[in-house]
């Protein structure tokens, strides 16, 4: 199929940027998108034109480092990640908007590439459990219900992808940080720290400039691995009650 | 040059113990005077990082991903195993060290499988109390599965993603230390150069992806994590920038590269569907239990077939070879991942291939799901049959998927001895990047227990062994050898700017791609491999004639940072082909056509190659010089496998 | 900073704010209801004047609706500090969006769907509430007793067609804006359960429908009566 595409171009952090459009011609249904963007990166190479910096690594939707706001989607139209999105799901003749996320937490460094760091600041900020290396129990000695084993790893299958910075309209990471926080608050491993990690990871969530939620519940519709909004609550029961009876005054 | 493997004396299961009561230690209050470099963010990278921060050392942590959490550890799905024997069908770790020296087909090291196998037991112990949520029994306790035919029931598991949950659970580690200011996190950085002052490894040199700044980091021991090989096939089941790079830096600066022929290639991945494949997607080794495995019994047939007249449905039960079936009647589908990949790539060479490339097989449910039925069916497999469905746009629960081998895992790298360090002092390899611990091949569910084991547990005891005896006298990183190092590297990008070709960076790896994948891939013969080494010098000529790297260097430049790793995979296939030819046998992820068992299997001759086979670096176009590391074995007898 | 204020200044803590006042709101429009209801009974607006004249010299109805306009005062301003934030969180807006295939409408606007309820209100106030208040009401005696004719004034405006549309259109936007913010202020207090998310959501939007609808009946069914 041929496809005319409108991609967004910026040199640098620094550049205004703008929107291109470019033709791509024989573009075979099965390709990956990503894999139509390196055709296109070929031809534009082949021209001598700088081709499109985007993000992209394990190209099998778990490492969550492949991004794009596509015909205004984050991942496109589907709940997956670009890489596994395919060209079938696109027309013949069809253009196709391709936007970097928009977010001042997530700057972006050039084209459709963003800096996604705030993310890793909040967990720095207290997504862990604080043991070291050795000297822990045997690991049977820590028995979990399965339901909540399971529902912990439900918001642990989080990819940090920023799929529901990008689909909110307040570019707000509460389903990001509230999946971690939910994660470690179920388990009895992560109960030590249960008050101080929600305040701090929501403080740190604050600092990095993200918006509110105003539960719109796009996050979690645009989300590849469907984190689930319950996660969000969950992190307000955890911060409320963080709050009102934490030591930290 | 004699290569010292440094494995202790005594008894195999006193090794370990033994050896971490005679290394020496590093006062407590002296650990923040040391500086360890941690290259790579992977199980390997991070697990050793987090934990040497922890133990009081000051520690940078680069990586080229924007995030350390996705390194592609994070893409492994099966398990991780350990000799728990929680399920008490008689496990142990003489067990687990046993089937891995048996599955790497007795090339590996004895001390280091035994060593691996028993701190198995304390990896999931570390992962637990982190918070990772591994598969639970409805008492609360750890599920474990068998994975890989293994007759005892040891994968730990988490869904079919347990590297991203052992790799979150490293990566929140390693945050925790960020934290505290004891890990320095670099993303979005490559290694450019390993730098060695007086013959040690006193730190690195980079480039910053985002502004191109090259920069020197010095520090007492540099640690490289950075994974395997597998994308010198261009196609294969790793991440889009797993490379090379640093191993090769370091090869080249006089670290020794250890068995790199030795590929394991994994028989269940999605095939090709055209010239536009990036990478390849695995699928799940469990599909094979309940799926049969065949291609058409005529070339005819599987002519119709590719040019779409028939579906394969039409097919009718006489007109379908069941090969793995017919050949193996005790195994059946079910046979290893290197028996399963070779007899895919027979048939389809006999022009059996079913999709439009001619390059895949079957791999049916039908009959599955009419005798559990199709809820049954996809209660196991639902998530497996979906991603298929979504890259190829077939339904498998209709038509019988297609499969085709694909690489995996590299279980040649940097060689180390006992303690993980390579030959130059003060440099380590962990994980998938050094040789050490898979021998010839590896066992399903291995891979996230080496790397795993290496970070969090081998290196925080050998490496103090190291920096006690070496002091703490700090290096500025402007020493000459920094600055010398740095111009290298800086001409180097200058030179690959310069070059300003016809062809892409792309089109070269590509090319060699296809050459490593068709002589050096799943066959290899010393005919095959002598015509790739003279296409692959013929390649690299091109490469630095008439590459096409556009941009600068000041600035996000991918085509640059893709040039980079190209040119390493080029001068790494050379000697891949080179360690292919020399070894006249066959073992595990390496197969020799010349040398097999009238059944067709692999043939070793441990009479002659029961050897490490270690490269070295001998200059710019000259061979390269090869030091064996013998294999002794003293506690397993070595065997011939047979699937049968 | 004291943990009080650091917390109304996160973004949680102000969105408790507004799930709280909100809630709050919902359930004064319930009492307001109830009582405004009176209107449509046949008895020239004698019900309606004496429960108007309870409501204004009962001490604790006056603090609770003091603390009533408060809650509307944090509702708005909360919502102007969070909008504005929120704002800012993405300084240039997409190209193409597609918001539509992901979230309602009215979770969307609950900022424009509030802002003409906050006009409404202004009217609404201005209409009647002030005039109770402040303006020079006709009376009305029941049983000797003298009562300020509120029901006077207000079949007076109903009986105005443009005033009956506003209220009408208002109550719609209002409906709206219940049919996000009733279910929005349980989630953002952290009650998302199994068992009662499903009913809160029930709930919610027969609220959203039923509450306005009644409001929206009023000057309906008294404008039909003048005519």
């Amino acid at each position: 199929m041929n496809l005319t595409l409108k991609i967004w171009r910026q040199k640098n952090q620094s550049d205004k940027g703008g929107f291109k459009e470019y033709k791509v011609s024989d573009i075979s249904k099965d390709m990956s998108f990503l894999e139509m963007l390196d055709v296109l990166n070929e031809q534009l190479s082949d021209k001598g034109e700088d081709p499109v910096h985007f993000d992209h690594d394990c190209r099998e939707g778990i490492c969550g480092m492949c991004s794009l706001h596509i015909n205004g989607k984050p991942h496109g139209p589907l709940q997956t990640t670009t890489c596994q999105l395919h060209m079938r799901s696109f027309n013949d003749g069809e253009t196709i908007t391709i936007e970097p996320w928009r977010a001042t937490a997530f700057p972006v460094m050039k084209d459709l590439v963003v800096d996604r760091s705030s993310f890793d600041r909040i967990i720095q900020a207290g997504g862990y459990v604080s043991v070291n290396t050795g000297g822990v129990p045997d690991a049977n000695e820590i028995p979990i219900p399965k339901r909540i084993a399971d529902e912990a790893f439900d918001a642990a299958t989080c990819i940090g992808c920023g799929a529901c910075v990008a689909a909110c309209k307040n570019a707000s990471a509460m389903l990001f940080t509230s999946a971690k926080i939910s994660q470690l608050a179920m388990l009895p491993q992560g109960q030590v720290e249960r008050k101080e990690r929600a305040e701090k990871m929501i403080a740190q969530m604050d600092a990095e400039g993200f918006g509110a939620c105003t539960n719109t519940g796009a996050c979690s519709a645009e989300c590849p691995k469907g984190i689930s909004l319950t996660n969000i609550a969950r992190m307000n029961r955890e911060y409320f009650s963080a709050v009102v009876s934490s030591e930290n005054v | 040059m004699i290569l010292d493997s440094k494995i202790p004396d005594g008894p195999l299961a006193e090794k370990w113990t033994k050896h971490k009561f005679n290394v020496k230690l590093v006062n407590p209050a002296n650990k923040r005077k040391y500086e360890v470099i941690v290259v790579g963010t992977g199980l390997a990278g991070a697990s050793a990082a987090a934990s040497l921060a922890e133990l009081g050392y000051n520690v940078k942590a680069f990586c080229f991903q924007d995030s350390p959490r996705r390194a592609h550890s994070i893409a492994a799905q099966g398990g991780i195993n350990a000799a728990k024997n929680y399920q008490n069908d008689g496990d142990s770790v003489y067990r687990l060290f046993y089937d891995t020296i048996k599955g790497g087909d007795y090339r590996a090291r004895e001390a280091n499988v035994y060593r691996l196998a028993e701190v198995s037991v304390n990896i999931i112990d570390q992962c637990v109390a982190q918070g990772v949520p591994f598969a639970r029994e409805y008492g609360g306790l750890l599920a474990n599965r068998s994975f890989g035919g293994a007759q005892v029931s040891r994968t730990f598991y988490a869904r079919g993603q347990t590297g991203q949950q052992l790799l979150l659970g490293a990566y929140s580690a390693l945050s925790r230390q960020v934290a505290n200011g004891k890990v320095k996190l670099y993303p979005r950085t490559e290694l450019m150069d390993v730098v060695t002052v007086d013959g040690k490894a006193r730190g690195i040199i980079t480039r910053n992806l985002i502004t191109g700044a090259v920069e020197s980091h010095s520090a007492h021991a540099v640690l490289l994590c950075t994974g395997g090989y597998g994308n010198v096939f261009f196609l294969s089941t790793n991440a889009m920038g797993s490379n090379v790079t640093a191993a090769w830096r370091a090869h080249k600066k006089g670290a020794l590269m250890a068995n790199p022929c030795y590929t394991q290639i994994h028989p269940t991945c999605i095939p090709v569907s055209g010239d536009h494949q990036s990478k390849l997607t695995l699928m799940s080794e469990s599909l094979r239990n309940d799926g049969r495995v065949w291609v058409p019994a005529t070339v005819e047939i599987a002519e119709k077939l590719r040019k779409g007249q028939i579906s394969p449905n039409d097919i009718k039960e006489e007109d379908r070879d069941y090969y793995l079936e017919r050949k193996y009647p005790s195994f059946g589908n079910l046979v290893p991942r290197d028996v399963a990949s070779r007899n895919a790539k027979y048939v389809c060479d006999e022009g059996r291939g079913v999709n439009e490339t001619g390059e895949a097989v079957f791999l049916d449910f039908r009959d599955a799901i009419r005798r559990d039925g199709e809820d049954t069916i996809r209660a196991k497999y639902g998530n497996l049959f979906d991603m298929y469905q979504q890259i190829t746009g077939d339904n498998p629960y209709q038509l019988p998927m297609m499969i085709y081998p694909a690489v995996h895992y590299t279980m040649g790298g940097l060689w180390v001895d006992y303690n993980l360090m390579t030959n130059i002092p003060g440099l380590y390899a962990l994980g998938e990047a050094n040789f050490s611990d898979h021998g010839a091949n590896r066992l399903g569910a291995s891979a996230l227990m080496q790397g795993l084991a290496d970070g969090y547990f081998v290196i925080p005891y050998t490496i103090g062994d190291y920096l006690a005896q070496s002091g703490y006298d700090k290096i500025e990183s402007d020493h000459p050898e920094f600055k010398k190092s740095e111009k290298e590297v800086k001409d180097r990008i200058a030179k690959l700017l310069s070059i300003k070709g016809e062809k892409t960076v792309d089109h070269f790896h590509k090319r060699l791609g296809k050459i490593m994948w068709d002589y050096c891939g799943m066959a290899r013969t010393a005919e095959g491999l002598t015509k790739a080494k003279a296409m692959i010098k013929e390649l690299k000529k091109e490469f630095w004639t008439n590459v096409k790297v556009l941009g600068d260097n000041e600035e996000l430049n991918q085509s640059l940072e893709k040039a980079h790793r190209v040119a390493d995979f080029i001068e790494l296939g050379e000697l891949m082909v080179d360690d292919a030819l020399h070894r006249n046998e066959s073992c595990g992820g390496h197969f020799r056509e010349e040398y097999q068992t009238p059944e067709g299997e692999a043939l070793r001759d441990d009479e002659n190659f029961a050897y490490v086979a270690a490269w070295k670096y001998s200059g710019e176009g000259q061979e390269e010089e090869l030091v064996k590391e013998p294999l002794i074995f003293e506690n397993v007898k070595l065997t011939q496998r047979s699937y049968k | 900073m004291s943990w009080v204020t650091k917390t109304f200044n996160s973004t949680l803590g102000q969105k408790l704010l507004m799930a709280l006042t909100g809630l709050f709101l919902i359930l004064f429009l319930v009492v307001h209801l109830a009582g405004n209801l009176q209107l449509l009974l046949p008895d020239e607006g004698e019900s309606f004047n004496i429960y108007a004249e309870s409501m204004a010299s009962n001490p604790l109805i006056r603090v609770v609706s003091i603390g009533n306009f408060a809650f509307i005062l944090i509702h708005v301003i909360y919502s102007v500090v969070l909008t504005r934030s929120n704002k800012k969180a993405r300084p240039v807006n997409y190209a193409v969006s597609k918001a539509s295939t992901n979230s309602t409408w009215a979770s969307r606007n609950m900022g424009i769907l509030g802002t003409v309820i906050l006009l409404f209100l202004i009217i609404h106030l201005r209409g009647f509430w002030y005039e109770f208040k402040f303006g020079e009401l006709p009376t009305a005696v029941y049983d000797g007793v003298t009562y300020k004719n509120v029901f006077a004034i207000v079949s007076e405006a109903y009986s105005n067609i443009a005033y009956v549309i506003v209220y009408v259109v208002a109550m719609g936007f209002l409906g709206f804006h219940l049919s996000h913010g009733f279910a929005s202020a349980f989630q953002t207090l952290g009650l998302n359960h199994v068992k009662y998310s499903p009913l809160i959501q029930k709930v919610g939007a027969g609220f959203a429908i039923i509450i306005p609808a009644l409001f929206a009946l009023i000057p309906i069914v008294m404008y039909i009566q003048t005519l």
